[in-house]
């Protein structure tokens, strides 16, 4: 084979027109263009776990940013000694034993955990109060809302007779449930747990509905071709076809669930982060209710990111 | 009483109602196919293939008439009449080994568990793919879907094989590897197969039978063709073959000149 530049010069003038003598001044290639043409050379290989660090920084430090702007932001507008709303600083120096002791009262032990009954305890004392009732609210409404949702889900029929009424019903706020528990349960621990059960079905309920509804055509004729018996159908097909419906209102409901808790303990008093802030409230400790809305806004973020990562963990496995 | 066919279906009429009054699919269908013959149905889209196809699969109850197979009345869908989809369907929740096996399960009710793992992992392996059992159908190109979906169907040992233009998603080469596979099956299993499709080198290449089908609405069968080649066959002898070249010549002519595709006719 001949490779190009070893054709001959007597081939090449002849594709020149039969042109005389070549012109012999060489014109040499630009330096920069030949800098141009050269790779780029390859960046070092970054340790693994330092790349980690690096990408979890990247994405967290804005968050951390922003945060402290805002408190800057916050600092600045009521730093003033007159200001009616207290400052970061004012925040941290009155509820200072709010902040850092928020354990008191709770013992954690090999046998479990003990709160204090006496009511003297720290917040973290009245947030684990608190996830223990949610924790029953929300898991009958999940237990339950799954069921109706399924329900109405794939029969036409109990879809057009209920899902109005739901509709409907989803719209209440918690609040408004309040003297209604009451006045079914007469007991304060009971409708506290009603209300967040109440708070949390109904998003359990539409999305769980949604996705069985949405199941795709072609895995119900695999269904129908393969003749599976309901109950097969429900277990193969219907159930792992509407997990990621199922666990969107999981994650919506268990939301709900912890904003209905201000409510439903303002019932069942004496403990609890909703009975904290009502509580401080009323003997006007501004910043103490400050501290409990962070405690819950944190504890809200948590709950969600939970549920979601179960529905991950199901929806991989199912 | 006359001789009924393995497969028959006699005098299949399907309508649809719809807001302006019934839509006539198919109008008296008639059709006889014995045991072990590969049917090809061809036609323009729209044309009631498809329609033809689920009313023997039983996921569509006809207006009028019968379909017998084997002597029995088709009136449900069942496992006896597998189905290879055109979207493969399988179930995106389990691994390749789990969807046939879901078949199998159905199917096989009398064996133990072991002869049911190792007769999914057979037939896995006819298709080539005994390999990925363990993946799930996400990790797999689309004629490795279609693999599966095809073992997921001769599992069951489904007295009649319906396939729903089963390779009409993939790509030139794909489709041609699968219809090899197809015939590697057909020549080992000698299976009843009724296949839908819009490829009418795929419908010579395959089937003993080309069924042509007039255009709807209220389509019926324009012409029926023996394909006169013999098997085994391979892909680059039948070419050379007279008889592909005149059944080939007698597909495109019925369906570019005397029944053109509807959508182009205006």
């Amino acid at each position: 084979m001949v490779l190009p530049h070893h054709i001959p010069a007597s081939e090449t003038s002849a594709s020149d027109g039969g042109s005389a003598a070549r012109s012999a001044v060489v014109v040499p290639y630009p330096e920069e263009a030949i800098a141009r043409r050269r790779f780029p050379p390859i960046p070092k290989p970054t340790h693994p776990l330092a790349m980690k660090v690096q990408a979890l920084g990247a994405a967290v430090l804005p968050t951390f940013v922003m945060i402290a702007a805002l408190l800057l932001v916050w600092q600045m507008l009521t730093g003033a000694p007159d200001a009616t709303f207290p400052s970061p600083v004012k925040v941290w120096q009155e509820s200072h034993e709010v902040i850092v002791h928020p354990f008191k009262g709770v013992e954690i032990s090999g046998a479990g955990l003990k709160i204090e009954e006496s009511g003297d305890v720290g917040i973290a004392g009245h947030v684990l109060t608190s996830l223990g009732r949610v924790l029953i609210g929300y898991s009958l409404a999940a237990v339950i809302g799954v069921a109706l949702g399924i329900l109405i889900g794939q029969s036409v029929f109990a879809f057009r007779a209920l899902d109005p009424l739901f509709q409907v019903l989803r719209t209440v706020p918690p609040l408004a449930w309040l003297p209604i528990s009451l006045a079914i349960f007469q007991q304060a621990q009971p409708s506290a747990i009603f209300l967040i059960f109440i708070t949390a079905i109904w998003p359990v309920i539409l999305n769980t509905a949604a996705g069985v509804q949405t199941i795709p055509a072609a895995y119900r004729n695999v269904a129908k071709v393969l003749a599976l018996n309901p109950a097969e159908y429900f277990l193969k097909i219907m159930l792992p076809a509407t997990v990621p419906h199922m666990f969107t209102g999981l994650r919506i409901g268990v939301g709900m669930s912890w904003l209905a808790i201000v409510a439903a303990e303002m019932v069942q008093g004496g403990t609890g982060v909703g009975f904290f802030i009502w509580d401080s409230y009323n003997s006007s400790l501004l910043t103490d209710t400050i501290v409990a809305l962070v405690w819950i806004g944190l504890v809200g973020f948590t709950l969600d990111r939970m549920v979601a990562l179960v529905g991950r963990i199901v929806g991989r496995t199912a | 009483m006359k001789q009924r066919s393995y497969l028959a279906l006699e005098d299949i009429t399907v309508e649809f109602p719809t807001k302006a009054g019934n839509f006539c699919a198919l109008d008296t269908i008639n059709l006889s196919i014995d045991k072990g013959q590969f049917v090809a149905l061809i036609g323009h889209s729209g044309c009631g293939k498809s329609t033809l196809l689920n009313a023997v699969a039983g996921l569509v109850k006809p207006t009028r008439g019968v379909i017998f197979l084997d002597g029995d009345v088709v009136d449900a869908p069942g496992p006896d009449r597998a189905v290879v989809f055109q979207d493969h369907s399988l179930l995106p929740w389990l691994t390749v080994e789990e969807n046939v096996r879901l078949a199998v399960d159905k199917t096989a009710a009398g064996k133990s568990k072991a002869e049911r793992k190792e007769w999914v992992l057979h037939n896995l392996d006819l298709v080539q793919m005994a390999h990925a059992a363990g993946k799930r159908p996400g990790e797999l190109s689309g004629g490795m879907k279609q693999r599966v979906g095809i073992a997921r169907a001769i599992a069951m040992n489904p007295r009649v094989l319906l396939m729903d233009e089963p390779f009409g998603a993939l790509d030139a080469l794909t489709r041609a590897a699968l219809q090899d596979v197809v015939m590697d099956l057909q020549a080992r299993l000698n299976n009843t197969v009724l296949m839908i499709t819009h490829d009418v080198d795929e419908a010579v290449l395959l089937a003993d039978r080309v069924v042509m089908m007039t255009n709807g609405p209220a389509a019926r069968i324009g012409e029926d063709r023996l394909i006169d080649l013999p098997r085994p066959r391979s892909r680059l002898e039948v070419i050379e073959a007279a008889e592909y070249a005149a059944a080939r010549h007698a597909v495109i002519h019925f369906l570019h000149e005397r029944y053109r595709n509807p959508s182009l006719a205006a």
